[in-house]
C-alpha cells in the first residue's frame, strides 16, 4: 500500500520548516533509513530518513518551499509495481489548511508556550533619553554579553559543555569559539562536579570563569562546589580570597522534559549567603545583567530559560550597557494590585495584567530580576500602594521565593496589606511527562487572575 | 569501528567469537530487528508531534543489548541511561507500553509520567531509563550491592556511554565495586560520541576497557556490532563477578546511526561514517548474512519475521496513538506511598 510521508516535527517546539532539498527523486527506491530529504528548522538543517520501504512515487512539496506545516504530506511511498495513485493525497492536490493545522491530541503547539513579541518596556534609569533600540532575542543578547566582556576583559573565559565546537546546546555561546579561540572558550568532559571545581579554583586566583551548565539539572552535580567552596570561600578566609565566577545556563521546565530535566532552581540557590541569584525575563535585562554578573566579584547563579531564548525585546544601543544586579523593575505601573515575578514567571503575570486591564483592575507588575540580594524596597513601595500583593513563579511552592515574598512583605507592610498574599506556584509535584499533566503542573495565566481577583475581593 | 578497534579486543585476538547455533542466529535476529523497527517507528512518531521532548534513539548499537541478555540468566538486573529503548525491548517489557510511554498515555510503563527516558519494571528487572548521565552507573553498583548482601548468585549490568564513563561517580563506584567484590558488570556502549564531543575531544584515556585498571578491574574491548562477541563477552564477564571475582568492564565498541537526539543535526561527523558503519558493520545485516549463508533460514522466512516484528510494532504504535492521555488526578498520585 502506498503511504505518505509526512513532514517531520524536528524539535519539541517546531510548528513548520523548509523543505531544503530532496535528496531521492520520484522513482528511486528507497530502504528505511535512506535519508529522502533534507528540511531546514529555526536552528539547523536536518535530515529526513525513510522509515517505509518501496519507491518514491511522488513528491507533493518541491524544493525550497518555506513554511511547511509539520504533518503536511511531502512525498508518496509505492510498493514496488504500485502507483503513487494509491496514496490517499495526490500530488496535484494542494495541502489543505486542515492538514496543516492538524494536531495530534498530545501534540504541544508552541502556542501554549508563553511566547512574547517585542514588549514595550519602561526605558531602564539608566539609559540616556533618546538612545535607539535594537530588537534582539534573549539569545542573542547573553551572548553579545559575554562577547563584549570578553573583548574588554583577557580574564575572562567560558568551559562548559558543547560551549566550544557545537556553539552550544543550545547556542547561546554561538561565534565564541570562532572570535576567542580554543584557550578562551572550552569544551569539557561531562563532568560537571569537576568543572565546577575547576572554575572556582581558577576564580580563586582572580581569573573570571563562566561556567556554562548545558541545563541547571546537571549543576545539582556540582552543587556542593557551588555552595562549599564558591559561596563560602570569602566568609572562611576572612575576606582575603573572594570567586568571582558566573554559573549560568537554563533552567527550569522546557517542554515535555519530564522530572529529571524540569527543575526551577531559583529558590534553592536564593536561600545561600555567598550567592548573587539573577533571573532576568527580558533581553535588555538579559544583557546588562550579564555583563554585571560577569564584572562582580562574588558568584553568581545566572538563571536563563529555554522558553524565553528565542523571544524578541527591544535592547538599548550603547557601547556598555549594564543593569545593576539587586535591582527590581516595574514593568508596568498599576493601583490595585502588586503581581511579583521574574523569569518565565513574568509571562503568566503580564498576560493576567493585560486581561485584568479589560475588567478595569490596574495591576502593577515588578520584575525583580535579581533573587538576592532582593530589592525589597519595591516590592514594598508597590504593596504600600497597592495593598494587595500576588506572586508568581514556574518553582514549587514550599519554601519557594513567593514563601520569602509573602513573608517579607508581612514583615515590612502588615499594615498596608488589605487582604494576605496569594501565591501562584507550580504545583507540588515532580513534572510529569504526559501534555495535559504537565500543563496543569505548571502555573496559568487563569490562576493569576483569579488570584489577583482574590486579593480584591471580587 | 570494527576494524581498527576489534583488531585490539581480545576476544578477536583467537579465532573470533564462537559460533551461533541457528535457533540463537535467529533470535538475536529478530530481537535487534524489533528494536531496529521499533526505533524507526518511534522516530516517525517523534515528527508527528506524538512524542515530545527528548527522544534518544538505538538504531546501531542493536548487537549490545542483545548479545548481553543472551549471556544473563533470570534476575539479573539492568540499567541504563535515557537511550533506553532497546534495553526494555530486549529484557521483555511490552512494546505497547514503552510506545504508549512515549507518547505520554495512560498505558504507558509509567503511566504516561515517565517519558523515554524514564520507565521501570520492577518485574523485568529492569531498573531505568535515567535522565542525568552517569547517575546509573552508582545505582547499579546498588543493585549489585544487593545481590552480594542477598547472595542470590545474580549479577548487575550496568549500561552507560563513553560521555558518562568521564562522571566521577563511575569512579567512585568502581572503587567501592572492587573492594567489596560486587557482582556488577560495568558496560561502556563506546557510540564513538557523547552528543557533539568524540571520545578523543572528551577522554585522556580513550581505551575504556583500561578505566578499571587503578582499581584492578578487569576490562575488555568487545566488536559491540557482532552479537556473537558481546555473548561471549557478556558470559565471561557475568561468570567472573558469579564466581564472586567482583566488577568487570566491558568497553563495547558501537555506533549510533542517528543524531544524540531527534534535534540534533550531527554536523560533527561526516556522512561518509555513518554510511560506512551502516554499509559494512550494520549488526542486523551481519547475522542476516550469516543466516543466508549458512541455510538457516531462506529470504521467504526472514520476510516473514520482518512482518510479524513489524506488526507487533504497529500494533504499538496504534495503541500509542489512541490510548487516551492519563486522568488529570495522576498529577497527584506516586508522590509518597
Ligand atoms: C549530568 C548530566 N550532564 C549533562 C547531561 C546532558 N546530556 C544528555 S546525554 C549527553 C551525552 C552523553 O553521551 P554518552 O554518555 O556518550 O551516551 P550516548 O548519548 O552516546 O548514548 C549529555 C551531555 C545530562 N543529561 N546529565
Ligand atoms: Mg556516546
Amino acid at each position: 500500500m502506498a503511504v505518505n510521508v509526512l513532514m517531520p516535527a524536528l524539535s519539541p517546539t517546531m510548528e513548520q520548516g523548509k523543505l531544503a532539498k530532496w535528496v531521492k527523486k520520484v522513482g528511486d527506491t528507497v530502504k528505511s533509513g535512506d535519508v529522502l530529504a533534507e528540511i531546514e528548522t529555526d536552528k539547523a538543517l536536518m535530515e529526513v530518513e525513510a522509515v517505509d520501504e518501496g519507491v518514491l512515487a511522488a513528491i507533493l512539496i518541491p524544493d525550497g518551499t518555506e513554511n511547511v506545516a509539520v504533518n503536511t504530506p511531502i512525498a508518496v511511498i509505492a510498493a514496488e509495481g504500485e502507483s503513487a495513485d494509491a496514496a490517499p493525497v495526490t500530488a496535484s492536490k494542494p495541502v489543505s489548511p486542515e492538514l496543516a493545522t492538524q494536531k495530534p491530541a498530545a501534540a504541544v503547539s508552541a502556542s501554549d508556550a508563553p511566547t512574547a513579541p517585542v514588549v514595550a518596556i519602561a526605558a531602564a534609569s539608566d539609559v540616556p533619553p533618546g538612545t535607539p533600540m535594537v530588537a534582539m532575542t534573549v539569545r542573542e543578547a547573553l551572548r553579545d554579553a559575554m562577547a563584549e566582556e570578553m573583548r574588554a576583559d583577557e580574564d575572562v573565559f567560558i568551559m562548559g559543555e558543547e560551549v566550544a565546537e557545537y556553539q552550544g546546546a543550545y547556542k547561546i555561546t554561538q561565534g565564541l569559539l570562532q572570535e576567542f579561540g580554543a584557550r578562551r572558550v572550552i569544551d569539557t568532559p561531562i563532568t560537571e562536579h569537576g568543572f565546577a571545581g575547576i572554575g572556582v579554583g581558577a576564580a580563586m586566583t582572580g581569573l573570571k570563569p563562566i561556567v556554562e551548565f548545558m541545563t541547571f539539572n546537571f549543576a545539582m552535580q556540582a552543587i556542593d562546589q557551588i555552595i562549599n567552596s564558591a559561596a563560602k570561600t570569602l566568609y572562611m578566609s576572612g575576606g582575603q580570597m573572594g570567586c568571582p565566577i558566573v554559573f549560568r545556563g537554563p533552567n527550569g521546565a522546557a517542554a515535555r522534559v519530564a522530572a529529571q530535566h524540569s527543575q526551577d532552581y531559583a529558590a534553592w540557590y536564593s536561600q545561600i549567603p555567598g550567592l548573587k541569584v539573577v533571573a532576568p525575563y527580558t533581553a535588555a535585562d538579559f544583557k546588562g545583567l550579564m555583563k554585571s554578573a560577569i564584572r562582580d566579584p562574588n558568584p553568581i547563579i545566572f538563571l536563563e530559560n529555554e522558553i524565553l531564548y528565542g523571544q524578541t525585546f527591544d535592547v538599548p544601543q550603547m557601547d556598555d550597557y549594564t543593569v545593576p544586579i539587586g535591582k527590581a523593575r516595574i514593568h508596568r505601573t498599576g493601583k490595585d494590585v502588586t503581581l511579583v515575578s521574574w523569569s518565565i514567571g513574568m509571562t503568566y503575570a503580564i498576560k493576567a495584567a493585560d486581561e485584568l486591564a479589560k475588567e478595569g483592575i490596574e495591576a502593577e507588575i515588578i520584575d525583580l530580576r535579581t533573587i538576592r540580594p532582593m530589592d525589597v524596597d519595591t516590592i514594598i513601595a508597590s504593596v504600600q500602594k497597592t495593598g494587595r500583593c500576588v506572586t508568581v513563579e514556574e518553582g514549587w511552592p514550599q519554601s519557594g521565593v513567593g514563601a520569602e515574598i509573602a513573608a517579607r512583605v508581612m514583615e515590612r507592610a502588615f499594615d498596608w496589606l488589605d487582604a494576605p498574599v496569594v501565591r501562584v506556584t507550580g504545583k507540588d509535584v515532580p513534572m510529569p511527562y504526559a501534555a495535559n499533566l504537565e500543563k496543569l503542573a505548571l502555573p496559568n495565566v487563569g490562576e493569576v487572575i483569579q488570584a489577583a481577583k482574590a486579593v480584591l475581593y471580587r | 569501528m570494527a576494524s581498527s578497534a576489534s583488531s585490539r579486543s581480545k576476544s578477536q585476538k583467537t579465532a573470533g567469537p564462537a559460533v551461533f547455533t541457528r535457533d540463537q542466529e535467529l533470535h538475536a535476529y529478530r530481537e535487534m530487528l524489533q528494536i531496529r523497527r521499533f526505533e524507526e517507528k518511534a522516530g516517525q512518531m517523534y515528527g508527528m508531534g506524538l512524542i515530545g521532548g527528548f527522544c534518544h534513539l538505538y538504531i546501531g548499537q542493536e548487537a549490545v543489548v542483545v548479545g548481553m541478555q543472551m549471556a544473563s540468566i533470570e534476575g539479573d538486573q539492568i540499567i541504563t541511561g535515557y537511550r533506553d529503548h532497546g534495553h526494555m525491548l530486549v529484557c521483555g517489557m511490552d512494546p505497547k507500553g514503552v510506545m504508549a510511554e512515549l507518547t505520554g498515555r495512560r498505558g504507558g510503563l509509567s503511566k504516561g509520567k515517565g517519558g523515554s527516558m524514564h520507565m521501570f519494571s520492577k518485574e523485568k528487572h529492569f531498573y531505568g531509563g535515567h535522565g542525568i548521565v552517569g547517575a546509573q552507573v552508582s545505582l547499579g553498583t546498588g543493585l549489585a550491592f544487593a545481590n552480594h548482601y542477598r547472595g542470590n548468585g545474580n549479577a548487575s549490568m550496568i549500561y552507560f556511554g563513553d560521555g558518562a564513563a568521564n562522571q566521577g561517580q563511575v569512579y567512585e563506584s568502581f572503587n567501592m565495586a572492587e573492594l567489596w567484590k560486587l557482582p556488577a558488570v560495568y558496560i561502556i556502549e563506546n557510540n564513538r560520541y557523547a552528543m557533539g564531543t568524540s571520545v578523543s575531544r572528551a577522554s585522556a584515556q580513550s581505551d575504556f576497557s583500561k578505566r578499571g585498571l587503578s582499581f584492578n578491574i578487569p576490562g575488555e574491548q568487545v566488536d559491540g556490532m557482532d552479537v556473537r562477541a558481546v555473548r561471549e563477552a557478556g558470559l565471561k564477564a557475568l561468570t567472573w563477578c558469579r564466581e564472586g571475582k567482583g566488577p568487570y568492564i566491558l568497553e563495547m565498541q558501537t555506533y549510533r546511526y542517528r543524531g544524540h537526539s531527534m534535534s540534533d543535526p550531527a554536523k560533527y561527523r561526516s556522512k561518509e561514517e555513518v554510511q560506512k558503519m551502516r554499509e559494512e558493520h550494520d549488526p542486523i545485516e551481519q547475522v542476516r548474512a550469516r543466516l543466508l549463508r549458512e541455510k538457516f533460514a531462506t529470504e521467504d522466512e526472514l520476510k516473514a519475521i520482518d512482518a510479524k516484528v513489524r506488526a507487533i510494532v504497529a500494533e504499538a504504535a496504534e495503541f500509542a496513538t489512541n490510548d487516551p492521555e492519563p486522568d488529570p488526578s495522576e498529577l497527584w498520585t506516586d508522590i509518597l506511598v
